[in-house]
């Protein structure tokens, strides 16, 4: 298991990034994959955009990308009309058991202004 | 570097069953054998086998089972575009003048393990193929306004094409209105969108410019290749156009020396329906923003210019397999032997496949 995973499992999202070429390291990985350096980790913000989303059953599930660079899929607590690409959500939960799974809320622009 | 053609070919029918990969394999094999004129096992001095099997050593095994004792023989995975890589391995071990003939054979069962890539953790819970597919289907309607309907007539054609094409998975014509009103997978999704996994087996024979008459006296000639991985990971994808696709695809324009007006028929990777609109104005089949119509316009005159045996949607999808069964559909149109499929006077012809939401193409231009 990586970091990422093990992060993961105790419920943190964090990256890989190296420090020497000022880049994320995104899929996560031990080495940059750029000057092939070790690579540090750190939290990724809370803070995502939707790309992109769909419905199945009761499930709406979306891409987020997270600091420009970081893009994962989802569970969006939101209903399907309420929610579209651009818009502004924050990672509410994020955990591993058999399979990683990520879940979104809809942000207030106002509240991350505020913060 | 060497010319190489294809000279020989073999189809099982893709179906339902759970046979044994190797019974598969050789399956198609044997039509190569039964099928090529003066073809005996000590010809062949490479075997080259494609798959998303867990098996191991299947180039060893299919060359045993064959009585063939091979220079060369391994086994290539790249998930679902792994057959035209397979048939890339081939064609480069020829034309290197490494070998002089060699067997490439492809083959997955029913539910094989290529559908998921587990190592993709971006895809979180959603890695199934489907999830990827209602992204693309979703930014693709947003984007150009596509309809429902315009997604169903890909699915109504290549079904109704994949009824004459005896090896097809489907034989079962749908109307645009059956395909709409399919069971939703998702809500940017119907069943009828989807292509299905199933089990197949196909092989190709290759072999160089030297030693083609001897087998045959129509060899094809692969004369234009292009394969561009992006990325594993599907999350760097743009969402209404593949990459790797245009890249591949102008490569292999380039190597061949023709643009692609000169493409008279194309097997193109239509995973989902959404596939075959992107693909055909990546592939620069048609302008950008009028896939759909072009389709359409394939539909409503029964032109089999484009998956003239069915597509992945009609043929069915077992994964190392496909890509050589493209292959051969097109060696059969350029050789005038696709009997009710036959489309007129193809000379030039298109093989796109494509693996893991086309983080990777694979484009081959084959000619008579």
């Amino acid at each position: 298991m990586n970091k990422f995973e093990t992060e993961l499992k105790i419920g943190n999202f964090v990256t890989s990034e190296c420090s020497h070429c000022n880049r994320i390291v995104w899929p996560p990985s031990d080495y940059c994959d750029n000057c092939f350096k070790a690579v540090n980790w750190r939290k990724v913000s809370q803070i995502g955009t939707i790309i992109e989303l769909s419905k199945k059953e009761n499930d709406v599930f979306c891409i987020t990308e997270f600091e420009d660079k970081i893009r994962v899929m989802g569970k969006l607590d939101a209903e399907i009309n309420m929610a579209k690409p651009g818009q502004t959500v924050r990672l509410s939960k994020c955990l591993l058991n058999n399979k990683n799974s990520f879940f979104f809320s809809l942000e207030e622009i106002k509240e991350i202004l505020e913060k | 570097m060497k010319k190489v053609a294809v000279v020989g070919y073999g189809n099982t029918k893709f179906t339902k069953d759970e046979l044994p990969i190797e019974s598969l394999l050789l399956e198609s094999t044997k039509q190569v054998f039964d099928t090529t004129k003066n073809l005996s096992q000590d010809l062949i001095d490479g075997v080259i086998v494609s798959t998303n099997d867990n098996s191991k050593y299947l180039g060893a095994i299919l060359s045993e089972l064959s009585g063939i004792k091979p220079k060369i023989s391994h086994t290539v995975e790249h998930l679902c575009s792994s057959g035209a890589n397979a048939a890339i391995s081939g064609f480069s071990y020829i034309a290197s003048g490494l070998v002089d003939t060699v067997l490439v054979t492809g083959a997955d069962k029913i539910g094989n393990p290529g559908q998921i890539l587990e190592w993709d953790k971006s895809r979180g819970e959603f890695d199934h193929p489907i999830y990827w597919a209602s992204m693309f289907t979703k930014a693709h309607k947003r984007q150009f306004s596509t309809t429902e309907e315009e997604l169903a007539i890909v699915s109504a054609k290549n079904h109704k094409q994949a009824m004459d094409n005896p090896n097809a998975y489907s034989h079962k014509p749908y109307t645009i209105s059956e395909i709409m009103n399919s069971k939703n997978v998702t809500d940017d999704l119907r069943i009828l969108d989807c292509s299905y996994s199933c089990s197949g087996s196909s092989s190709i024979l290759l072999t160089s410019e030297e030693t083609a008459k001897k087998f045959t006296d129509e060899p094809i000639w692969i004369s234009g290749i292009g394969q561009k991985t992006n990325s594993a990971s599907f999350m760097k994808n743009e969402l209404t156009t593949s990459s790797s696709s245009v890249i591949s695809a102008n490569d292999a324009y380039k190597m061949a020396k023709i643009t692609s007006q000169k493409i008279d028929i194309a097997e193109i990777h239509d995973a989902f329906s959404v596939c075959e609109l992107m693909a055909v104005e990546d592939l620069s089949l048609t302008e950008k923003n009028t896939s759909a119509s072009y389709v359409r316009n394939l539909f409503n005159t029964e032109d089999r210019k484009i998956n003239p045996r069915g597509g992945l949607i009609g043929a069915g999808h077992p994964l190392g397999a496909t890509g050589i069964s493209q292959i051969v559909e097109i060696t059969q149109q350029l050789q005038n032997k696709a009997k009710k499929r036959q489309i007129s006077n193809a000379k030039k012809g298109l093989v796109h496949n494509m693996s893991a939401a086309a983080t990777s193409s694979t484009v081959l231009i084959l000619e008579s």
